[in-house]
């Protein structure tokens, strides 16, 4: 009741106050002063019936409940914004199945397509995944199952790297790939660029995981007489399996979403390129990156579909990484 | 005096394996000396295919280990030869004119700053106020969907909150630094150095002085740490033990109350924590900074106007016409990136452990 009335009451002084009285003007100022009016009214209201701590108590209520609606709302917009955007070039067919040869920036949307930049980011992270999911799980296993000074070493390390800023990353294999060994710009590249990002951050997340494995049921594999590979393979790995599945699918789509690292090494291109080894492979944070900074108006919208399309990747990923998470081991 | 008998009765343990109970004397017995009670020696004999795991396992361990720290070591190598070339006019120059040998990263560090810290004032009331609802204010069945929305989020690339910031957030955010450079212009950081009062600031050309500014950068790089920090503090709120908010609601506190006086400070060191992992990843944060931000190259406090550039930034737009030399200066700007980032890591994750009870869990 006092909440209803607050908000009425603070929507309608806001009204007038905001529109008639004063000089401001925009939404933003209107939603923010009549939230705090609201606020006032909320406290006045509750105090003429109740002692002060409830006031407090239902004042931080208010903060902590708009808090979260405020970054909901803007999860919301985003999402919204950016396939609305995209709407009126992801009904063409042709952007699936098509890649951008031959087709200028300003072409209408019936012509040209991302499936090279599709094609480019599947090729690119799973090269990478490739590389840094085995090393990250293995390195995990050396950290948290052997043990010892070199693994408080390899430990230390990994867990300083995972700072590793992602352009510095790509700026490290570019000028190392690139310039000093004179290699093109290339998926491979840029594979390696987000390979060395992803490598820390797997094996960090990884090794995190098998550490919270209970040590009782390691001992019991001990006592039933198991050697280590077989603690190891049958006992520590299906008991993480879950949760181990779902850090490292979410080191995946972080790196699917990576877009620095890509900038320096990976180059730009129009065409289909499904060779990692010669010439430019783009993928779809480029793509978006390249459109949106090209400031031609129909190339952006083009962007946002890309975008679009990125972002529904990334879901499924994250959807898949439920999925796993939910299954239980099979024994 | 008393160290030498303890050395000479050292129990030499096998490495990672714990010492059995029985070869643990009592302190006093040790230090009298005397007698030298042996130690019972642990032999471990490994099975072939548990030699074969173990050195295989220990190999891959110490690949990763050169892998990653030969990044490290290549990059604080090629800082050398620019940091003896510039010395401390590196760090204290703030134009980049590579042409005329004019290198420095004070604006960029300046900037790197600015924005980290913009995106953590907005990030921060946000992630704090979302930890607690999730952890004390939602209902059991919304909470589990809040934590997984927050995940999601996480996943999210930066170049989407980048173009959603560009496009969609950038009018309504000019307005908020147009409001705040007009009223508080008398405090530097929000002065921006235009007419205020224009009637039709939002127009060009009065409009460019509010677009591309740090603040708004920063909107997009909150976007992206918010996750991180809300996880790591609705984690430690959600370890807050449940007898002792039981028993403040007991006492007639209120849920507000409880929340002061339990939560918050059982999760202090996560608050703190999770917050420097947050400015930690802020600092690196490159594309959508890229995105937004219109590259200026010179020291300003007012981060509502426009015009600021990031170390991040500054390597994504210089690298490609770098001379090797230009190059080794950017290396050097990307260790330095990277020396922050590891610096306020370390920080955090001594924080966040010290909350943490212990390393495992026992069965």
């Amino acid at each position: 009741m006092t909440l209803v009335g607050a908000a009425l009451a603070a929507l309608a002084t806001t009204w007038v106050l905001y529109g008639q009285v004063l000089p401001f003007s925009g939404t933003v100022g209107f939603v923010v002063a009549a939230y705090v009016v609201f606020m006032l009214f909320y406290a006045g209201l509750t105090a003429l019936t109740r002692p002060w701590a409830v006031v407090v108590d239902r004042l931080m209520t208010t903060i902590v409940v708009a808090a979260p609606a405020i970054v909901g709302l803007a999860l919301a917009d985003m999402i919204l914004t950016t396939v609305l955007k995209g709407l009126e070039v992801l009904v063409h067919p042709n952007f699936y199945t098509h890649d951008m040869s031959g087709v200028r920036p300003t072409d209408p949307y019936d012509m040209g397509g991302i499936l090279h930049a599709i094609v480019g980011t599947l090729i690119e992270v799973a090269i990478s995944v490739s590389i840094a999911l085995p090393l990250g799980v293995i390195a995990a296993v050396y950290m948290s199952e052997v043990g010892g000074r070199g693994a408080r070493v390899v430990r230390t390390v990994v867990e300083a790297m995972t700072a590793l800023p992602s352009i510095v990353a790509g700026l490290f294999i570019y000028s190392v790939l690139i310039i000093r060994l004179h290699m093109q710009p290339s998926g491979l590249a840029a594979s390696l660029a987000l390979a060395v990002m992803g490598l820390p951050i797997m094996a960090r997340a990884s090794d995190v995981v098998l550490r919270v494995v209970p040590g009782g049921l390691r001992e019991a594999s001990y006592a039933l007489g198991a050697g280590r590979w077989q603690t190891v393979w049958r006992v520590v790995l299906p008991t993480a399996r879950p949760g181990l599945a779902t850090a490292l699918i979410l080191g995946i789509a972080r790196m699917v979403g990576e877009t620095s690292p890509l900038l320096l090494t990976s180059g730009a291109t129009n065409f289909m390129n499904t060779n990692p080894l010669h010439n430019p492979m783009t993928s779809l944070p480029l793509y978006v990156f390249t459109a949106v900074k090209s400031g031609e108006p129909t190339f952006e919208t083009r962007g946002y579909a890309a975008a679009t399309v990125l972002l529904f990747l990334v879901l499924i990923l994250f959807l898949l990484a439920r999925f796993v998470a939910k299954q239980r081991s099979p024994r | 005096m008393a160290a030498e008998p303890t050395q000479a009765l050292a129990v030499v343990p096998e490495p990672g394996r714990a010492t059995p109970p029985n070869t643990v004397r009592p302190l006093a017995d040790r230090l009298e000396g005397g007698v030298a009670p042996v130690p019972r020696r642990i032999v471990a004999r490994h099975s072939r295919q548990d030699r074969v795991f173990l050195e295989g396992v220990r190999a891959v361990g110490l690949l990763v280990l050169v892998i990653v720290g030969s990044i490290g070591l290549f990059l604080g190598l090629q800082a050398k030869p620019t940091l003896s070339h510039y010395g401390w006019r590196f760090f204290t120059e703030s134009r980049w004119l590579p042409s005329q040998d004019i290198i420095g990263i004070r604006a960029v560090l300046v900037g790197t700053v600015e924005v980290a810290a913009c995106a953590l004032v907005i990030a921060f009331p946000l992630a704090f106020f979302t930890a607690l609802f999730i952890t004390d204010w939602a209902p059991a069945r919304l909470r589990a969907a809040l934590i997984r929305a927050v995940d999601l989020m996480a996943a999210v690339p930066s170049i989407v909150f980048g173009l959603w910031v560009l496009f969609y957030i950038q009018p309504h955010a000019a307005e908020i630094a147009h409001w705040l450079s007009k009223y508080f212009g008398w405090i530097p950081i929000f002065k921006v150095h235009t007419d205020v009062d224009y009637p039709i600031w939002n127009q060009s050309p009065g409009y460019a002085a509010y677009a591309g500014s740090a603040f708004i950068a920063s909107i997009a790089v909150a976007a992206m740490v918010f996750p991180m920090a809300t996880s790591v503090m609705r984690e430690v709120f959600g370890e807050a033990p449940a007898g002792e908010k039981e028993a403040a609601l007991a006492l007639g506190a209120t849920r507000w109350a409880m929340v002061r006086t339990v939560v918050i400070p059982f999760g202090r060191s996560g608050v703190i924590g999770g917050t420097m992992l947050a400015l930690g990843r802020a600092l690196g944060e490159t594309i959508s900074v890229l995105l937004i931000i219109n590259q200026a190259f010179q020291v300003k406090v007012n981060v509502l106007e426009s015009g600021t550039s990031t170390i991040s930034a500054l390597i994504a737009t210089n690298y490609a016409e770098a001379t090797p030399a230009q190059l080794s200066a950017l290396l050097t700007c990307g260790f330095v990136l990277f020396c922050m980032t590891l610096l306020v890591n370390t920080v955090a994750a001594q924080v966040v452990k010290r909350s943490r009870s212990g390393q495992g869990t026992e069965l």
